[in-house]
C-alpha cells in the first residue's frame, strides 16, 4: 500500500542490502474503499430504546450492589473453622463469598461493557501514525551529542583508561556471585558418615545392625511376620529422635520399601544373601529426580514411580524396565537381629537419590 | 490515499460541541495541570484510537489477571508465615490435629479454615495465576499468527516472552510455598533438576536449600523471590509493554479506510476506557467464581511436606506440565564420562529444551526479518492463511508443546481413557519428533489452500449454490462478485517476494558479492515464500470480471424466474422472489 | 442476550455471530460435564456363622461359578505356556472371596485383564456359602468382624481424633502413592490402575488390605496390625464425610483437572467475553432526527452486516 512510496531508508549501513521494491510493486488490484459512513444504532435515534437501556445498565449496578450485600452478609453468617455451615455439601462460606463477589464484579463488568455498547457515542476515529523513529533532524542532533560526548570525554583515545575500566567493571561481577557463598555449606562440608549426614551417607550407617522400624508408627519388623505380597514403608530406627530439618533430611535419604517374595521368584540382588527370606529392602528415593516410590505390583515385582513412571523390577536388583530413570534403586542389605527383627547390615553402598556430577567419585 | 472523513460522525451529540464554563471535571484538571503539567501529553492520549475486535483483548485478560493477583496476593501475605520452623498443627482442620509440619503450611491450612474469606482468595489467587499464563499464551499466538511482532514490534515480542518466563517461574515459586506435599514433591523434583546440572549441581542445591535438601531455607527464600524479586520484574516489564504499545499504537485489522497510516478504532476516553474497565470487572468476577465454585490445590487433604510419602497424579501446575512430559518420555540415559556422571535424562528435557524453546521464540521475529530484509513498519495485520510458514511454525511449535505437555498428563489420560501409560509414553517418544512435523506440513498446506480459495472468490465470485442447466442439459453453480469490501479485504496484503542470490544489483548494474549466508537465505526465502498464492493484479482481477459478466449475461435471462430455494422454505412468499444478492 | 438486545431496532438475520453455535456446544459440554458424577451405594453384608450347610452351598456355587477358571477343587488352572488362568484359591481365605465376589469383581467377565469393580452376581447369602467352601479348603484370613474396622465405640473424643489423625498420617504413606491423595485412583504400570476408595464398603477396604487382591501389595496384620488398618479406614470414612470446603473437587485428581478447568472454564469463558466486548453492536436504518444539519448520509446506507466487522 501506499506506504511503500514512503520508504525512508532509515538506519545507515542497512539500506545497501535491502531488496528494493518499488519497480516492481504492480498496482493495487482494489482501491481502499475508504471508511464507511457512521450508521446509527437503535439507542442513538430511538429516545424509548436510549431509556430502555439505561434502565439495563442501572439495573445490572443495582444487583451489582446486592450481591456486594450479600457478599457481606454471607461473611458474617456462615461459619467457617471446626464447624462449618455447608450447602449441598460444600463449604457455604468460601461457596457463597466467592459467588457473590464473583457476581458483584461481573454485573458491574457487563453494565459497563453495556453502557459502552448501547449509550456511550460509538463513531470510530480515525488518528494518524508516526514511525517509530525520530525525526532526521532529531537523530543527527543526537549522535552528534553523543559523538561529541565520547570524543570530549576521551574514551576513545586513552584506551588504557578504557580498558582499565571495562577490567574493573567487569570484576565487579565477582562480588555479586563470591556473595552468594554463603547460601548454604559446600556437600563435602556436610559428609559425615557417623551421623549419616551428606550425600553419600544415611542413617542406616551410623552403626551396624540398625533396625528397619515401620514409617509414622516407628515400630519394628519382624521378618517372619510378613507374608508373601505384604510391602512395608520403612525408616530407620532412632528416626524419630531427630527433628525439624534433620529429620526431614534424613528421611529424605533414608526411606526404604520393604518387600516380601517367594524366595524363588528373586532373579538377582544387588548383593549376594541381602535378602532374610525373600524380605528385600530398596531404597525408596528414585534414582531419576528423587520421588519417593512405592506403587508396588504384588504380581509383577514392578514398583512404579508416580511423578515419572520409572519402573523397577524388585525381583531382579531394581533394574529399570521402564522409564526415565537411569540407574536402579539401591538395595539395602538386610539381616535380622537377636530378637527376629528386621536389621540393616550396613549402610546403601551408594549414594540414594538423583544423580549429580561426582557422584562416581 | 485520502480517506473521506467528511462522512464520519464525530459525536453522538445532535448539537455542536462549543468552548464553555470549564466543567468540574475541567476544574480538577485545570488543578492538577497547574501542578504537574500533563496537559500536554495528555490532550492525545486521552482520545487515543485504539481498534477493536476480540483478539486484541487476550492479553488484557492477562494484565488484568495481574491485577487480580496483586490483590489476592496482598491479602495473603498478611496471614501467611513463610517459614520451615516445624510445629505441630492445632487448628480447626482435625484430621491434621497434632501432626508436626512447618509453619508455612501451618498458616497455610489456618489460612483456609480460620479466616473467612481466605480460602476463597486462595484459591482466586491460584485461578488468577493459571489464568495469567494462560492468557499470556493465547496472546502470544495471536500476535505471532497476525504478524503483530513485526517492525517496530520486536522488543515488545521479546518483553513479551521474558514475561511468559516470568510468569512460569513466579507461578512454581508460588505454588511451592504451602509447604504441602504435592508442593514438597515439585520441590523435591526441582533438587534433583539442580543436581543433575553437570559440575556444579550439588553445589548449587546445597546452596539453594542451605544444606542437604530440603533444609529449613528453602521456603523463606523461595517467599521473597515470589513477593518481592519477580513481581518486581514483572511490573517493570508490563510497564515497559505497555509503554511500547502506546507508542507505537495498536496494530489493526485492514479494511476499508484503515491504512499503515492510521489506526481506526474507538477513543481511549469513554469507549476504550469503558471496555477494558468494564473487562476487569469481568476477569476479576470470573475469577471470584472459580474461586468459589472449583476447589483449588486442596492443601489440606495433601498434609505436610514428608520426603517419604507421595500421592498418584503428581503434577506441577499446568504451565510447568510440558518439561514434567518431557521428562517422563526421555528414555533413561545417564553416562558416566571419567568418573562423571551426567544425567541427560533430566538435563535435556529440563536444562536444555526448555530454554532453547524460548530462545526460538525469542528469535523467531529476527530470523523472519533476516531472511525478509523487509524494514518497513508493518501496522495492518496479516491473516494467518496469508504467511503459511510462519503459521505453520507457530502450530508446530504449539503441537510440540501440546504433545510433551499431555505426556506430562500421561497418568491421569491412562486411567480416564483406560490406556496404558508404557503405551502412551512409547507413542509419545515417536509423535514428540513426528507430530510437529505433521502439524507443519498440514498446516502450511491448509493455509495455502485457504489462499486458492480467496484468490477463487476474488476472481470468480462466490458460491451461490444455486445450480443452473443450461439449454444442452449441462450443470453449472452461479457465481456471484463478492462485495467490494469484502474483495478489498482479501487484497489488503503485500505480495510475497522470494529472495534469489545475486538478485541485488547495485548501482552499476553488477551482482552485489552475496554474505556467506546468502544461499541459506534464499533457500528459507524460497520455503517461506515460493507456494504461497499472490493476489491478483488490477489486470488478472478486471480480466476475470469481465469474464464473469459475460457468463452473467448469459444466465441473466433466468433472474427471477428461477427457484433459490427460499421458496420452499415456509418463511419467505413465493410472490416477487429474487435471486440472493441481485438486490 | 435476548434481555440485552430487546431495543433492535430492526434484527438482522445474521446477528447471531458464526461462533455463536460452538458456543452454546461448548456450554452444553460443560454443563454435562460438570453434572458427571459417580455414586455407588453399597449394601451392608449381615455377619453370621458358616457352617457344613454353608461349605456345602458353597461347594455347589463354586462348581458353576468358579470351577472353570479355579479348578474343581480350587488348585487353579494353567495354562498351555504355564502362566496361571485362574490362581489357586487354596490358601487365598473367605475375606478374599468376600472382596472379590462382594464387590462384582469375580466372576471376571474375561481373564487377563484387571477385574474391575461391578454390580455383584451373588447374593449376600451366596457370597458367604462361597467363602465359607474356599476357607474349606486351606488356611487364610476370614472375614473380618465390624469392629475390626470401626473405632470402637468407647473412646474418648480426643482418643478418636488421634485414631484418625495416625490414619491419616498411614494412608498418606502407604496408599496416596497409587490411590491418590483423596483416594480417587491412580494409574500403574501397563495398563492397570488402582481403582478409587471412595464409596468402597469398610469392610471391603480391609479385606483388600488383609489379602492384596490382584495386583495390590498385601497389608498382613504383620505389615500394619489391625488397629492401624482400622484408623486408616477411620480417615478414609471421616474424610468422606468432609464437606466440599473449597467448592466443586474437579475429580480430587491434582493439577490436570485444575488446568483443564483453567483453559477451558476460565479461558473460555475469558474469550467469550472477549468476543461479545468487541461484537459489533446492532445498527438500525433510521437516522436521527436531526441528522441533516451535520451529517449527510447517503441514501441506501449498506446493511449494516456488511459493514460492521472488520475483519
Amino acid at each position: 500500500m501506499s506506504d511503500l512510496n514512503k520508504h525512508d531508508g532509515s538506519g545507515p549501513g542497512d539500506s545497501d542490502d535491502r531488496v528494493d521494491r518499488t519497480p516492481a510493486v504492480p498496482e493495487e488490484p482494489i482501491a481502499n474503499p475508504g471508511l464507511h459512513p457512521h450508521t446509527w444504532r437503535p439507542t442513538d435515534v430511538d429516545e424509548k430504546a436510549s431509556r430502555r437501556a439505561e434502565r439495563q445498565v442501572a439495573t445490572l449496578f443495582g444487583l451489582s450492589a446486592v450481591c456486594t450485600v450479600a457478599f457481606v452478609i454471607s461473611y458474617f453468617t456462615l461459619d467457617i473453622g471446626t464447624n462449618w455451615t455447608t450447602f449441598g455439601g460444600l463449604g457455604a462460606s468460601t461457596l457463597f463469598l466467592g459467588v457473590f463477589l464473583g457476581l458483584a464484579l461481573m454485573l458491574i463488568g457487563i453494565g459497563i461493557i453495556q453502557w459502552a455498547r448501547k449509550l456511550m457515542a460509538d463513531q470510530e476515529i480515525v488518528e494518524m501514525r508516526h514511525p517509530a523513529r525520530s525525526s532526521d533532524a532529531d537523530r543527527e542532533a543526537t549522535v552528534a551529542a553523543l559523538t561529541i560526548g565520547i570524543e570530549e570525554s576521551g574514551i576513545g583515545k586513552h584506551k588504557l583508561v578504557r580498558r582499565s575500566l571495562l577490567l574493573s567493571v567487569g570484576f565487579l561481577g565477582l562480588p555479586a556471585v563470591v556473595m552468594l557463598r554463603d547460601l548454604g555449606p559446600l556437600p563435602k562440608d556436610v559428609a559425615n558418615a557417623a551421623e549419616g549426614t551428606g550425600l553419600q551417607h544415611t542413617l542406616w550407617g551410623v552403626k551396624p545392625g540398625v533396625r528397619v522400624v515401620r514409617d509414622v508408627v516407628g515400630t519394628p519388623i519382624r521378618a517372619s511376620d510378613l507374608q508373601i505380597g505384604d510391602l512395608v514403608n520403612a525408616v530407620p530406627e532412632g528416626l524419630f529422635d531427630l527433628h525439624g530439618t534433620e529429620l526431614q533430611a534424613a528421611k529424605a535419604k533414608g526411606a526404604v520399601i520393604v518387600v516380601k517374595l517367594a524366595p524363588d521368584e528373586i532373579k538377582s540382588q544387588q548383593g549376594d544373601q541381602w535378602d532374610v527370606g525373600g524380605v528385600l529392602c530398596y531404597s525408596k528415593i528414585c534414582s531419576h529426580v528423587g520421588c519417593p516410590i512405592s506403587l508396588y505390583e504384588r504380581t509383577t515385582h514392578h514398583v512404579l514411580c508416580p511423578c515419572h513412571q520409572s519402573t523397577f523390577d524388585l525381583a531382579d536388583s531394581a533394574k529399570v524396565v521402564f522409564g526415565p530413570a537411569g540407574r536402579p534403586l539401591p538395595q539395602l542389605a538386610l539381616d535380622v537381629d537377636d530378637e527376629g527383627f528386621l536389621v540393616a547390615q550396613h549402610d546403601f553402598l551408594e549414594p540414594v537419590g538423583p544423580s549429580y556430577w561426582e557422584r562416581e567419585r | 490515499m485520502s480517506i473521506d472523513t467528511s462522512k464520519v460522525a464525530d459525536s453522538n451529540t445532535t448539537t455542536p460541541a462549543s468552548a464553555k464554563a470549564p466543567s468540574k471535571a475541567g476544574a480538577v484538571a485545570t488543578w492538577a495541570d497547574d501542578r504537574l503539567g500533563l496537559g500536554t501529553s495528555m490532550k492525545k492520549q486521552l482520545r487515543k484510537v485504539f481498534p477493536d475486535h476480540w483478539s486484541f483483548m487476550l492479553g488484557e485478560i492477562a494484565l488484568w489477571s495481574f491485577v487480580v493477583l496483586l490483590l489476592s496476593g496482598v491479602f495473603l501475605t498478611l496471614w501467611f508465615d513463610p517459614s520451615m520452623a516445624e510445629a505441630e498443627y492445632q487448628g480447626s482442620y482435625d484430621p491434621l490435629r497434632g501432626v508436626e509440619m512447618s509453619k508455612a503450611m501451618i498458616s497455610t491450612v489456618e489460612l483456609s479454615f480460620d479466616v473467612r474469606g481466605g480460602l476463597l482468595m486462595r484459591q482466586m489467587h491460584h485461578w488468577a495465576a493459571h489464568l495469567f499464563i494462560a492468557s499470556m499464551l493465547i496472546h502470544m499466538m495471536r500476535v505471532y499468527f497476525t504478524g503483530a511482532y513485526r517492525k517496530p514490534r520486536e522488543l515488545n515480542w521479546v518483553i513479551g516472552c521474558l514475561l511468559i518466563l516470568l510468569g512460569s517461574l513466579e507461578g512454581f515459586t508460588g505454588y511451592s510455598l504451602p509447604d504441602d506435599l504435592l508442593s514438597g514433591t515439585g520441590v523435591r523434583a526441582a533438587d534433583g533438576f539442580l543436581k543433575a546440572t553437570p559440575v556444579v549441581g550439588s553445589y548449587m542445591s546445597f546452596f539453594l536449600f542451605g544444606g542437604e535438601f530440603p533444609g529449613d531455607a528453602i521456603i523463606p527464600r523461595l517467599y521473597i523471590i515470589h513477593v518481592l524479586l519477580i513481581p518486581g520484574l514483572l511490573l517493570g516489564l508490563i510497564a515497559a509493554h505497555m509503554l511500547l504499545l502506546v507508542y507505537h499504537k495498536h496494530t489493526q485489522w485492514p479494511g476499508p479506510g484503515r491504512t499503515e497510516e492510521n489506526v481506526v478504532g474507538y477513543p481511549m476516553l469513554p469507549v476504550y476506557a469503558a471496555k477494558a474497565g468494564g473487562f476487569f470487572f469481568i476477569v476479576f468476577g470470573t475469577v471470584a467464581l472459580l474461586g468459589g465454585l472449583l476447589s483449588i490445590n486442596p492443601v489440606w487433604k495433601f498434609g505436610p511436606y514428608d520426603p517419604t510419602k507421595v500421592t498418584a497424579g503428581s503434577q506441577p501446575d499446568w504451565y510447568m506440565g510440558w518439561p514434567d512430559g518431557l521428562l517422563r518420555i526421555i528414555p533413561g540415559w545417564e553416562s558416566v564420562i571419567g568418573g562423571f556422571t551426567i544425567s541427560w535424562n533430566v538435563m535435556l528435557p529440563i536444562l536444555i529444551v526448555p530454554p532453547l524453546m524460548l530462545v526460538i521464540l525469542i528469535a523467531l521475529p529476527f530470523i523472519e526479518s533476516w531472511i525478509t530484509k523487509d524494514d518497513r513498519e508493518h501496522h495492518l495485520l496479516e491473516r494467518p492463511r496469508n504467511r503459511p510458514t510462519q503459521t505453520a511454525v507457530m502450530v508446530s511449535l504449539m503441537t510440540f508443546y501440546g504433545l510433551a505437555w499431555a505426556a506430562g498428563g500421561n497418568d491421569i489420560i491412562a486411567i480416564k481413557l483406560h490406556l496404558s501409560i508404557n503405551q502412551i509414553t512409547y507413542f509419545m517418544r515417536v509423535m514428540i519428533f513426528l507430530g510437529p512435523l505433521i502439524a507443519f506440513i498440514i498446516t502450511r498446506r491448509w493455509c495455502i489452500s485457504l489462499q486458492r480459495h480467496d484468490e477463487q472468490t476474488l476472481l470468480h465470485g462466490y458460491e451461490t449454490g444455486i445450480i443452473m442447466r443450461s439449454p444442452e442439459g449441462g450443470y453449472s453453480e452461479r457465481h456471484l462478485p463478492i462485495s467490494n469490501d469484502a474483495a478489498f479485504r482479501i487484497t489488503a496484503r503485500d505480495r510475497d517476494e522470494v529472495y534469489a542470490v545475486g538478485s541485488k544489483v547495485d548501482d552499476n548494474g553488477v551482482a552485489a558479492p552475496g554474505g556467506k549466508l546468502d544461499g541459506l537465505r534464499a533457500k528459507l526465502s524460497t520455503l517461506m515464500y515460493a507456494d504461497n498464492v499472490q493476489k491478483p493484479t488490477a489486470a488478472e482481477l478486471e480480466e476475470a470480471h469481465h469474464h464473469a459478466e459475460h457468463e452473467h449475461e448469459l444466465t441473466a435471462a433466468l433472474d427471477g424466474r428461477v427457484a433459490d430455494g427460499h421458496q420452499f422454505d415456509g418463511h419467505h412468499a413465493v410472490e416477487g422472489e429474487t435471486l440472493r444478492g441481485d438486490h | 442476550m435476548r434481555l440485552l438486545n430487546r431495543s433492535a431496532g430492526r434484527l438482522s438475520r445474521h446477528r447471531r455471530g458464526p461462533l455463536a453455535g460452538l458456543v452454546v456446544l461448548l456450554l452444553g459440554l460443560l454443563l454435562t460435564g460438570g453434572l458427571y458424577s459417580v455414586l455407588s451405594p453399597g449394601a451392608q453384608a449381615d455377619e453370621t456363622s458358616t457352617s457344613a450347610e454353608d461349605v456345602q452351598a458353597g461347594r455347589e456355587l463354586f462348581l458353576v461359578g468358579c470351577a472353570f477358571c479355579h479348578g474343581q477343587n480350587g488348585e487353579g488352572v494353567l495354562t498351555q505356556s504355564g502362566t496361571q488362568y485362574g490362581p489357586p484359591l487354596t490358601d487365598v481365605g473367605a475375606a478374599s472371596v468376600d472382596f472379590q465376589v462382594g464387590t462384582g469383581r469375580m466372576p471376571m467377565a474375561q481373564p487377563g485383564q484387571q477385574a474391575v469393580r461391578k454390580p455383584p452376581v451373588y447374593n449376600d447369602d451366596e457370597v458367604r456359602q462361597l467363602a465359607a467352601y474356599v476357607d474349606s479348603l486351606g488356611t487364610g484370613p476370614a472375614i473380618p468382624d465390624a469392629s475390626a474396622y470401626t473405632l470402637p465405640d468407647d473412646l474418648t473424643e480426643e482418643e478418636r481424633q488421634e485414631a484418625i489423625t495416625r490414619g491419616g498420617q498411614i494412608f498418606l504413606t502407604n496408599c496416596t502413592a497409587c490411590h491418590n491423595f483423596d483416594g480417587s485412583g491412580g494409574a500403574m504400570p501397563r495398563g492397570g490402575f488402582a481403582p478409587t476408595l471412595r464409596g468402597v464398603e469398610a469392610k471391603h477396604i480391609y479385606e483388600a488390605l488383609l489379602t492384596g487382591p490382584q495386583s495390590m501389595p498385601s497389608f498382613s496384620d504383620g505389615n500394619l496390625t489391625p488397629d492401624e488398618k482400622r484408623d486408616v479406614i477411620a480417615y478414609l470414612k471421616t474424610t468422606e464425610e468432609k464437606p466440599g470446603y473449597a467448592g466443586f473437587s474437579l475429580g480430587s485428581l491434582g493439577p490436570v483437572s485444575e488446568g483443564l478447568a483453567a483453559w477451558l472454564i476460565g479461558i473460555g469463558g475469558l474469550v467469550g467475553a472477549a468476543i461479545w466486548i468487541a461484537a459489533h453492536t446492532t445498527r438500525t436504518d433510521r437516522k436521527k432526527p436531526t441528522d441533516h444539519t451535520r451529517v449527510n448520509l447517503p441514501s441506501g446506507t449498506p446493511d449494516p452486516d456488511q459493514t460492521g466487522a472488520a475483519s
